[in-house]
């Protein structure tokens, strides 16, 4: 017995196996409560609402383990759907063709990228702390945002876009299979390539990894614009989910992101961390919503929920606990 | 309780066991100091002398022990506030100071700290401060910022610091490591000093001389045993270093001439601004140049220049005969050259990372599979033949790096540079903080680097490491080469004498 859990902690790492079991608790009570938790219909719902947190928290992931952060994720994600946007009313708003869809897919993704890299351009060649960077980018991409669409909406799209947001493929949610395609690509980017080892280096120790000979300003300047890419994924995802484009769409998002890395085990001054444990917590997230959703809780309890996860997780993580239940049991 | 007179002894330890996870790290070990005594704890890296001290302090809790005293008190297990309470102080090698704070503060620190919030009556604070200080003979300006210090006079900041604290046993780790041999005289007396105040002093130190300068009595430890307790009276550096490694070793010149082999790195007349000038400097294939100097005196500045971290005003290098600028250090490798920096803590290696990640980062581009993705299997066979070749000693490749003894470390980071199959080895200081047994190694395999052909440059503090370990050795003064030294002729005492002149 105890076999095989040593082997899935080697397979997995502690913080999976810890969150893999608490995922598991977490099912059990809530079907308990609500037979109904454990449907298709139910996490049908959460496959078509976590894979939007999901993609923003990937955005955010990297950034953190290179020991900064990107706090313009949300406003990259709106500006590069503004940009996807302004193509398709270009082309004729629901008219638009597939060529349109493209073209206006790979404009966000430029706009997106674009972003990212003068952040991480700032922060590498300046010197200047990721927070105030990305800070600055926000309040930027926020201002222009706002005073190009005045402040309201765009909509109007082709119904192609709203499959996106709402459309399955064999049956599965495709911003799920959208959601896990970028995961995988994250897994394969930080753990299997160069440019991922250099960002943990980066991020552990940014002095020793140049004396080391690795590129830590081209790293820090790619690793911003890969965050940005994702985040025009996210905001292509985001318009169409909702159907439309909003500056300040998801921007309650931010901090959950954080929340989520945290959960993830990912260590905040960088260095360390795995992408699989965060997709975990992002799942986690979403089912303690949606389960409070569905036995009737406000929805407003259900963040307070999160807050106190968030806490209760890093007491159970600590080191520390051991060494307290040791004096509580001598005292 | 009742104090009847002086105690005898300031920590008595008797059948120490801790084990960590499958590694039994002292076992059965016992340990005394007697008071106003300087103590050494003589011993390699992992043999269990750290382990030991954090004991003492509280740091860890032992699985057995038979007894332990503290001042004649019996004492069930440390806490660390306990083992303060109770005037057990150490200074770490890294001092555990406050840069951006005054001396002042540093030395106050514990007085101002607590749960409730008070005044700080800042005039108080520097009377305590001066008045430790003089107890060491010592006067330093109170109000400057620690970081404006000296490491030197930084130590005797912590040395203050547990004597405000009333410290009765001091522990003190590797306390020479980074000074300069006027510096360690002083600090050796100031050791004294305290002794003779009725202060015990247990000394880490890898350096085998001081310890038998300065102690009374040497207990040695080797894997995690006690090897035995020792008069330091009658007992020499070769008979100690034997002790503690378990074989004999031996200090002898290795030098060969080497006018014959091929130019690799030639530099003419290269200069820094502020740093050096006019270097003139000629390195041949397999040989081993020693550069030696006062801290200051531009060495690893010039060792920064030949890798291309600082561009040079003036002169010209040359690498097999090819002209030789390097723009960064990405260049410096890609052309041949691996810097072994003296900073192995923040600079040569990414303590918290694993060893593998560490021995792999400079030669990545080597260790792809198909699909450009860096394989998993071939970083862990990189880093495993290098144990084997380098008689290494690690646990699992993903273990972190700091998990590793100062030697180790060095090894690893000699590995990391050796995968990248430099011409020219630039080492800076690579004995700092490895033990006597792994300097040998460290040497072994540099002079078997050298057999097969590398160039290497030894910068370094100890005049006998230069002097045993080089084919010609370099001296470097106010940033200029100042004389040229054969070691088949020279004693390290005489090179010594050139350096302090």
């Amino acid at each position: 017995m105890t076999g095989i859990v040593e082997r899935a902690r080697a397979a997995l790492g502690r913080e999976a196996l810890g969150l893999i079991v608490l995922m598991v608790g977490m099912v059990a009570v809530f079907t308990a409560a609500n037979p109904q938790f454990l449907s298709v219909s139910s996490f049908s719902s959460m496959g078509y609402q976590a894979p939007l947190l999901g993609l923003l928290t990937i955005a955010m992931l990297a950034p953190m383990i290179s020991g900064g952060i990107n706090l313009a994720i949300i406003f990259t994600a709106n500006i590069s759907g503004l940009a996807f946007a302004w193509v398709m009313l270009k082309a004729g708003g629901p008219e638009a063709g597939a060529l349109a869809i493209v073209a206006g897919a790979a404009l966000a993704l430029i706009v997106g990228a674009l972003a990212g890299a003068i952040m991480g351009a700032i922060i590498a060649y300046v010197g200047a702390h990721p927070i105030l960077v990305s800070l600055g980018m926000m309040i930027f991409l926020r201002g222009l945002g706002e005073f190009l669409t005045k402040g309201g909406d765009i909509s109007g799209f082709p119904e192609a876009v709203g499959a996106l947001g709402h459309g399955d493929i064999l049956g599965l949610p495709t911003p799920l299979l959208l959601f896990i395609a970028v995961a995988l690509a994250w897994q394969i980017l930080l753990r299997r390539t160069r440019h991922g080892f250099a960002v943990y280096m980066v991020g552990s120790n940014i002095r020793a990894a140049e004396y080391a000979g690795l590129p830590t300003k081209r790293t820090l300047v790619m690793i911003y614009a890969l965050s940005g890419l994702v985040c025009a994924i996210a905001g292509i995802l985001m318009l169409a989910r909702f159907n439309s484009v909003r500056v300040g769409h998801g921007e309650a998002l931010l901090l959950v992101t954080v929340l989520a890395i945290f959960l993830g085990g990912i260590d905040p001054f960088g260095g360390h961390g795995k992408v699989f444990p965060v997709i975990l917590s992002i799942f986690i997230l979403q089912m303690l919503s949606s389960g409070l959703n569905l036995i009737g809780a406000n929805q407003h309890l259900s963040t307070a929920v999160w807050g106190m996860f968030l806490i209760a997780v890093m007491i159970l993580r600590s080191d520390r606990l051991a060494s307290l239940y040791h004096l509580f049991r001598k005292g | 309780m009742t104090e009847t007179g002086p105690s005898r002894y300031a920590l008595r330890m008797k059948g120490i066991d801790i084990r960590f996870g499958g590694v039994q790290a002292l076992s059965s070990v016992d340990f005394d100091v007697r008071a106003g005594e300087v103590h050494c704890l003589a011993g390699e890296n992992g043999s269990g002398k750290s382990t030991l001290i954090k004991i003492v302090t509280g740091v860890y809790r032992p699985d057995n022990a038979a007894l332990i005293e503290l001042f004649e008190n019996p004492v069930e297990a440390i806490s660390p506030v306990q083992a303060r309470a109770r005037g057990v102080a150490v200074i770490w090698q890294d001092l555990a100071l406050f840069p951006n704070m005054s001396v002042a503060e540093n030395i106050a620190f514990d007085g101002l700290v607590g749960l409730r919030p008070r005044g700080v009556r800042y005039g108080d604070m520097k009377l305590r401060a001066r008045a430790a200080l003089e107890r060491l003979g010592v006067t330093l300006d109170l109000d400057q910022p620690l970081e404006n210090l000296a490491i030197a006079q930084r130590q005797i900041v912590a040395i203050a610091r547990a004597l405000i604290q009333d410290a009765r046993l001091i522990f003190m780790d590797e306390p020479t490591a980074s000074l300069t041999q006027s510096e360690t005289d002083h600090l050796l007396n100031i050791v004294r000093k305290l002794s003779s105040d009725g202060v015990a002093v247990v000394f880490v130190s890898h350096r085998l001389a001081e310890v038998l300068e300065i102690a009374e009595r040497v207990t040695v430890l080797r894997d995690g045993k006690l090897v035995g307790v020792y008069p330091t009276e009658g007992m020499t550096q070769a008979r100690l270093g034997e002790l503690m490694t378990g074989h004999i070793l031996e200090y002898k010149v290795t030098a060969r001439d080497m006018s014959a082999a091929p130019i690799l790195f030639e530099a003419r007349g290269l200069s820094v601004p502020g740093q050096f000038e006019g270097v003139d400097l000629t390195i041949r294939a397999g040989e081993v140049v020693g550069l030696v100097g006062l801290i200051g005196a531009g060495r690893t500045e010039l060792a920064h220049a030949m890798m291309g971290m600082t561009g040079t005003a003036a002169g010209s290098m040359q690498l097999d005969g090819r002209p030789y600028r390097p723009r960064n250090i990405r260049e410096a490798i890609a052309q041949g050259l691996a810097y072994v920096s003296e900073d192995r803590l923040q600079l040569g290696l990414l303590q918290k990372q694993s060893i593998e990640d560490n021995a792999a980062i400079s030669v990545l581009d080597r260790l792809l599979g198909g699909l450009g993705l860096i394989s998993p299997a071939k970083k862990t066979d990189l880093i495993m033949g290098w144990v084997s070749k380098l008689g290494i000693k690690i646990g699992l490749p993903a273990d972190a790096i700091s998990t590793l003894s100062g030697g180790n470390q060095q090894k690893v980071v000699l590995a990391k540079w050796l995968a990248t199959e430099p011409k020219l080895l630039i080492l800076d200081s690579p004995t700092v903080g490895v033990d006597v047994g792994a300097r040998a190694g460290i040497f072994r395999i540099v002079r078997d680097l050298a057999e097969r052909g590398l160039a290497i440059l030894l910068i370094s503090d100890e005049e006998s490491e230069a002097i045993y370990n080089s084919d010609r050795v370099l001296h470097m003064a106010r940033g200029r080469i100042a004389g040229a030294f054969d070691p088949r002729t020279t004693s390290p005492v005489d090179l010594e004498a050139a350096i302090h002149a």
